[in-house]
């Protein structure tokens, strides 16, 4: 493996971290959609993606985002871009800056399970109530904090098995 | 051809193949288009916001299936879902159907979750990738459209009197036509034979009652004795389908060549 073939990679890491979720402020590294990347010797450079949400209107635009970094860096020959779903996403994923990010947001996000009780991100009160399991977005769900009395939203995984 | 489907040799077990997912996809996009009309028009935000994201969802799970019976396939996956007329299409009756009230599109979800998770489980397990992978994460998305669905029959159907009346002669109306998912066509046999679906029409059917009868009954509802509606696996449709087709291709059909 040559040292250009390393820094290409490297290059191509740098561009990962820069793409944001248009629908969450998080870049898909922390979020965890990457799940490898490749650049082989013709410095042809392909990523594989997990989607959270299948039906997720952002995918396209994040494909988008990352093929357009990926063509700038000096040297890539050739970039594809595929979402994979052999290994489903989860919430496993998610970076621990990624869920500081999005609780500084605003946005409760459970610790692994949908199922665990939610938490209130303004007061960490555990006493809160469902208003709806459909959000703004198809990864959040809406509530309302009975003791702070703040409405708040909570990031959705697809269902637990 | 695409992976999904290059994979098989036989001819006849390919086509089979292709049948069961169009009649997956054909599902999806048709509920979906039906689930769609009540954005802007639902009975409070929360679940106009909610039948708008399963629409999304179900829209967007139709997309992936078409994707992967068009491989690269000219026209690809738009070509089978605006290009075909309707008697191409192999969804169930029961999708078709024109909203008529809130109790009916309810009671039609609550039917269809149920089939559906059950029937996605079926196809993770079809041993054909990336097919199978697909269906298992999608079945995740699902789960929270049936416990909508749930929530509101039982809002709906708990309190006796009108209400209950009312979601009674939905499922009356629904249930005949909800039996047509297991209708089945050469194509089924030939998936029992070749392995690829572990799991008959009939016992298929026995396991959804399964599920939906104690959600049904729970509610006060009783389940209708009627005959099963058939017609969609074979292309025969009600015409609620050609209503639906016609607004749901107008904008593609007005130039097929243009790029979005």
């Amino acid at each position: 493996m040559s040292i250009a073939h390393l820094s290409l990679e490297q290059a191509a890491w740098d561009v990962l971290r820069s793409v944001e979720d248009p629908e969450l402020p998080i870049a898909i590294t922390d979020l965890g959609l990457v799940r490898d990347v490749r650049v082989d010797a013709e410095a042809r450079v392909s990523v594989r993606l997990v989607p959270t949400w299948t039906a997720c209107p952002a995918l396209a635009v994040i494909r988008g985002r990352i093929r357009e970094g990926l063509l700038a860096i000096r040297g890539v020959r050739e970039v594809s871009v595929e979402y994979t779903y052999d290994e489903p996403w989860t919430l496993e994923r998610m970076t621990d800056r990624g869920r500081e990010q999005l609780a500084a947001h605003g946005l409760s996000v459970p610790s692994c399970r949908f199922a665990e009780p939610p938490v209130c991100p303004y007061c960490g009160s555990h006493d809160v109530e469902i208003d709806s399991l459909f959000g703004p977005t198809l990864c959040r769900s809406t509530y309302v904090c009975r003791h702070c009395r703040n409405p708040f939203e909570r990031f959705k995984p697809p269902a637990e098995r | 051809m695409p992976a999904a489907l290059a994979t098989i040799t036989d001819p006849a077990v390919r086509a089979a193949f292709r049948e069961w997912l169009l009649r997956v996809a054909d599902d999806e996009l048709t509920i979906g288009h039906r689930h769609a009309e009540w954005t802007g028009v639902g009975p409070d935000i929360e679940s106009d916001v909610a039948m708008s994201s399963i629409t999304q969802e179900e829209l967007g799970h139709a997309r992936l299936f078409y994707e992967q019976i068009a491989g690269d396939e000219p026209g690809g996956p738009d070509l089978l879902a605006f290009g075909r007329p309707p008697a191409e299409f192999r969804n169930a009756v029961l999708l078709e159907q024109p909203n008529g009230g809130w109790e009916f599109s309810i009671v039609r979800l609550a039917l269809y979750e149920a089939f559906e998770g059950h029937r996605l489980g079926l196809l993770a397990r079809c041993g054909q990738e990336p097919v199978a992978a697909i269906a298992s994460t999608l079945g995740r998305e699902e789960r929270y459209h049936g416990l909508f669905a749930a929530t509101w029959l039982e809002r709906m159907a708990r309190p006796s009197g009108d209400a209950r009346a009312r979601v009674q002669a939905a499922l009356d109306a629904a249930w005949p036509y909800a039996l047509g998912f297991f209708e089945t066509t050469e194509a089924d046999q030939i998936l029992i034979n070749a392995g690829l679906v572990g799991k008959s029409a009939e016992r298929q059917r026995e396991t959804w009652e399964g599920m939906v009868r104690p959600l049904l009954e729970g509610c006060g509802l009783a389940i209708p004795a009627a005959a099963a509606a058939l017609g969609g696996r074979r292309g025969l449709h009600t015409p609620g389908l050609a209503q639906m087709h016609a607004e749901m291709t107008e904008v593609w059909g007005s130039d097929p060549e243009a790029r979005w």
